[in-house]
């Protein structure tokens, strides 16, 4: 019995090949995006983790100073005392145009770092040179081709046994290229130390100010690159929704297709458990076939994105990841589950409709499309209350997970509430409409609305999704172009070897340039992360563009005379610090907060004090960094004189303009992933428009043959039937955009500062728009096009094949 | 002469695409305006088919049909378009509704698509067919008879030369089929219409002015 029943149930697919390919292709596509986003998930933070070992992040126990940095000094005294330490500085520098992490340890006394303990040692070429001027750096082959343009740059050499991303070398290097001399980030306490020392954590009388901490491992990493990675996932559901609804679509039409092959079925005897099991196998069947053509997808996605979010992380956060891809069997055993819950939800209420509903009752496609009518009350009502849950959630709740909560109860709630908004559209168009024909479409469309709804549903949050994200990165962009006009307002930047070289370029530059700007900077620890203090000189450069957001009033004045400091956005959110706050930058020092200042791209805080401020309070600030004013028309002869005057050349002489272009250059390459996500998103939706159209052509015939017999041709039914797609495509893209605007509106506005600690302004692109209006129409005429030019083909014995044997 | 059917032979191709099958040949028949015939036959006989050859629905191998003066054969399918929307109309078995319009809307439909909608005598067709109170209804909350005098009004609504119904009372049970048809050939007589009509009820063809029958693609 089992075997014949399941012949018979498998023989609806032999007879509908489309529909079958239709339920894989959804099913696949869907889990192709998610599993592709957790495959680059699960990539960086693999790398995360192999980074945290090869930088000796897990080598064994660690002093540092919760105040920021520890004196060489400090060093020197506990090792006499006896003490076995491996000192480490560490930090961010840009080297070459782009921002790379400094790993400065003592080659003569390392800690436990793979590049230092592995077989492959001599491939490191660890040799004196190392240790005498001008050094050596160790770079992953991905960073030393990222360098490989970069001037004045010390030898290098190459090996996979440091993190891409990272530049390894001597720690008097690493003081000279993060220009911290004299200044330690931790000390790690090596394994063997003598007896009869004290026990590390009593150390008052030797370093009072440092602390024992336990390795981090990868957590730093991953906390500071988790938003990035909440995002991508967020994507990836929202693009397996939006596959799901392909699926859903096509099992509930074959359900109600098969429902009479049902009826029979179980007057012949079969009982509903075993008819049941085996739709839920057939199903698991299908869902494993499609889930392993979506793995393959999702892995050929993931390799083409990785290198693009690879370079994201490293230019955003620093944070080393690769660009190669490894299949690893739990990212192909969790895409497998994820296909088979996704099947399994999306059918879940043909099933359930399967076991509960008399297996007499009345069948066909009018019943189906009633059903659905008559759930759009019910429908509009969960959608509200999933919007308010998602609005409850921020209001309740703060942090990252209730802003996501927000945006999934905004897009899940407002494509349940689609088909009715549509509903009343249609509504007010057949009311308006004059003309049997087009009174027949308004009516009609209103009619094919539920079998439509899913792939509109679809479509919505493609578009709004477009528009959202589309008006985020365009907004961000525009800010960000300013926001670089007012921060890079010097026409040079110059960066010498040394402080002594320092010195000589201000001396040189005296008379040649309008104003000679020092960058010089300390780094401390403010609520227990590190926080660059930068002390300024009172110039007009600064009082004139600096971005800021939030000021007293005053602000310039008071920071020039050292009673006020400016912070940036991050560092004011995340501390809760405003106008009015004081913020203590080190023991002792203490200045009330005069302004904040927007300062994007750069995920730690920041501290604004006057110069002679800084200098006070921390002695040995390097001084080898200025900008320089000049007219724009002098500026590239003064660049020129600048790289030839001084023996050593100067370490870096950057144009404003070059600066600018590699900055946007890597916000560019930033929102990469998110636009291939895009473009996916919209892609799946159109799909599932052409899937919808093709499944329910066998639904179409019985309702457009009257209409042809009664005297409109087909070629005239066929323009209808495109302007239908076209109609309820450009009344859901016109529905899209509202919400795309909250969803942009929600990104910039709750999860940027979440995620990031800034907040962007909002700025509207209309042509934008236009163009993703076209898009949507586009995808509806291609998505139509195909069961248009079927029926403007089928032959008059095809129709009047329904009155001969309807239904 | 309204309809002209001449040497008539229509052909359909066998599932394998190879064989055929003949399913009228060399038929002839004439209708004169206000005539009503009906046309019985065994199932397959070819009774629907000629009835949709006759209406422009479907196109014939050899001989020629002549509608009204117009030979049928010399149309293309916007010409063909524009005859079912002047001078036929159409009853089935299965009513054939528009289910996305309501019973006033579609009562009026194909007298609008033909372009004369005469809004005095759609509401006389509403009274006549005692539509009065369901003119708000959409198609599925109708009963088959109810559904069937909806499709009878959408058909007389055109005032057409050429009534063409198949099996109209095949749905519906007796009592409710006689009613239909005398409502059916009340109107065609009042507005003096011709009717061809399908059947397998001897009963039914025997209240109509001639009839013809047809067996192995012949009539006989």
């Amino acid at each position: 019995m089992t075997r014949a029943t399941l012949q018979a149930l498998l023989s609806h697919w032999g007879r509908h090949p489309l529909q079958l390919v239709t339920l894989l292709a959804g099913l696949a596509l869907a889990t192709a995006l998610w599993s592709a986003v957790q495959a680059i998930n699960a990539e960086a933070r693999a790398s995360y983790q192999t980074a945290a070992t090869q930088l000796g992040a897990d080598s064994g126990p660690y002093l540092h100073a919760p105040s920021g940095l520890i004196p060489v000094s400090q060093y020197v005294t506990l090792r006499r005392a006896g003490w076995q330490l491996a000192p480490v500085l560490q930090g961010r520098a840009v080297l070459g145009g782009i921002w790379v992490s400094v790993l400065g340890v003592d080659f003569l006394n390392p800690p436990a770092l793979p590049a230092f303990t592995q077989d492959d040692r001599p491939e490191t070429g660890l040799s004196l040179d190392a240790l005498t001027a001008p050094g050596r750096l160790f770079l992953h082959p991905e960073t030393a081709a990222d360098l490989a343009q970069a001037s004045g740059l010390p030898p290098v050499s190459i090996t996979n046994l440091v993190p891409p991303g990272v530049v390894l070398c001597d720690i008097s290097l690493a003081e000279s290229l993060l220009q911290l001399p004299g200044q330690l980030s931790r000390l790690v306490v090596l394994p063997d130390q003598s007896a009869g020392l004290k026990p590390l954590a009593d150390l008052g009388d030797l370093a009072p100010d440092l602390v024992l901490s336990q390795p981090a491992r990868a957590a730093d990493t991953a906390r500071l690159t988790d938003s990035f990675h909440l995002n991508l996932t967020a994507f990836g559901l929202l693009s397996f929704a939006v596959g799901l609804f392909i699926v859903h679509g096509t099992v509930g039409l074959a359900f109600e297709q098969r429902r009479p092959m049902f009826r029979t079925l179980r007057a012949l005897g079969v009982p509903l458990r075993l008819l049941a099991a085996l739709l839920l196998g057939e199903l698991l069947l299908l869902a494993l076939i499609a889930g392993a053509v979506g793995l393959v997808l999702g892995y050929l996605i993931a390799a083409a994105l990785l290198p693009d979010v690879a370079a994201t992380l490293r230019g955003l956060y620093g944070a080393p990841v690769t660009g190669g891809l490894t299949l690893r069997p739990a990212w192909f055993v969790t895409g497998l589950g994820m296909a088979i819950l996704g099947a399994l939800a999306a059918s879940a209420q043909a099933l359930w409709r399967l076991t509960t509903m008399p297996i007499l009752a009345a069948p066909g496609v009018l019943g189906w499309s009633l059903r659905a009518a008559r759930s759009d009350r019910w429908q509009a009502g969960l959608g509200a209350g999933l919007i308010a849950i998602g609005g409850l959630a921020i209001v309740v709740f703060d942090g990252l997970i209730a802003g996501f909560a927000l945006l999934a109860g905004l897009m899940l709630g407002a494509a349940l509430m689609l088909p009715p908004a549509l509903g009343l559209v249609l509504r007010f168009g057949q009311s308006r409409a004059r003309g049997p024909v087009s009174e027949w479409l308004w009516a009609d469309m209103r009619a094919q609305l539920p079998g439509l709804s899913l792939a509109l549903m679809a479509l919505l949050l493609a578009l709004a999704a477009n528009v959202g994200v589309g008006t985020m990165v365009s907004s961000f962009r525009l800010t960000f172009t300013g926001w670089l006009d007012q921060r890079l307002s010097a026409e040079l930047y110059v960066t010498a070897r040394s402080d002594a070289q320092g010195t000589e370029v201000q001396g040189w530059l005296a008379g040649r340039a309008d104003a000679v700007l020092p960058i010089r900077y300390t780094t401390t620890q403010i609520f227990s992360t590190p926080v660059r203090v930068y002390g300024i000189a009172d110039h007009p450069t600064y009082r004139d563009n600096w971005p800021i957001l939030t000021a007293d009033a005053h602000m310039w004045d008071r920071l020039a005379q050292g009673r006020a400091a400016l912070i940036n956005e991050q560092l004011a959110r995340r501390a809760g610090l405003w106008p009015g706050s004081s913020v203590t930058i080190t023991p002792g020092w203490t200045l009330p907060v005069a302004g904040v200042y927007s300062d994007y791209g750069n995920p730690s805080g920041q501290v604004i004090v006057s110069l002679d401020s800084l200098l006070q309070h921390a002695q040995d600030v390097p001084n080898r960094q200025f900008g320089i004013r000049i007219a724009p028309e002098r500026a590239a002869a003064l660049a020129r004189d600048l790289r030839q005057a001084f023996d050593p050349p100067l370490s870096r002489v950057l144009d404003q303009a070059a600066i600018k272009a590699r900055s946007l250059e890597i916000f560019d390459k930033t929102f990469v992933v998110t636009g291939a996500l895009n473009i996916l998103t919209l892609g799946v939706a159109g799909f599932a428009i052409l899937t919808s159209l093709l499944t329910l052509w066998t639904m179409r015939l019985p309702q457009l043959a009257p209409v042809w017999a009664l005297g409109m041709t087909r070629s005239q039914l066929a323009r209808l039937e495109l302007s239908r797609s076209v109609l309820l495509a450009g009344i859901t893209a016109l529905l899209a955009l509202p919400l795309g605007l909250l969803l942009a509106w929600v990104l910039l506005a709750v999860i940027n500062v979440e995620a990031f600690g800034w907040r962007l302004p909002m700025y509207l692109f209309p042509a934008d728009w236009l163009r993703l209006l076209a898009l949507a129409l586009l995808a509806a005429i291609v998505a139509a096009a195909l069961p248009t030019r079927r029926l403007s083909r089928t032959p008059p014995a095809d129709l009047l094949r329904v009155f001969a044997h309807e239904r | 002469m309204l309809l002209d059917i001449s040497h008539v032979t229509k052909t359909y191709a066998g599932p394998d695409a190879i064989s055929t099958s003949r399913v009228l040949d060399d038929v002839s028949l004439t209708l004169t305006q206000g005539e009503t015939l009906a046309l019985t036959g065994e199932s397959g006989s070819g009774k629907s088919t000629l009835l949709h050859l006759a209406g422009a629905l479907d196109h014939f191998d050899s001989g020629e049909i002549t509608l009204n003066g117009i030979a049928l054969s010399t149309l293309d399918d916007t010409g063909r378009a524009a005859l079912r929307r002047s001078t036929v109309a159409l009853v089935f078995q299965q009513f054939n509704l528009i289910p996305s319009l309501n019973v006033a809307q579609n009562l009026a439909f194909h007298a609008r698509l033909g372009g004369k909608p005469d809004q005095a005598w759609i509401a006389r067709l509403i009274q006549r067919l005692g539509l009065g109170d369901l003119t708000g209804r959409y198609p599925e909350h109708l009963s088959g008879g109810q559904q069937q005098r909806v499709a009878i009004g959408r058909a007389m609504a055109l005032r057409p030369n050429l009534l063409l119904a198949d099996e109209p009372t095949g749905n519906l049970d007796e009592a409710t089929g006689d009613g239909v048809l005398d409502l059916m050939l009340e109107l065609v007589a009042e507005t003096g219409a011709a009717l061809l009509l399908v059947t397998h009820s001897q009963r039914i063809a025997a209240r109509l002015g001639r009839h013809a029958h047809l067996a192995g693609g012949r009539i006989i």
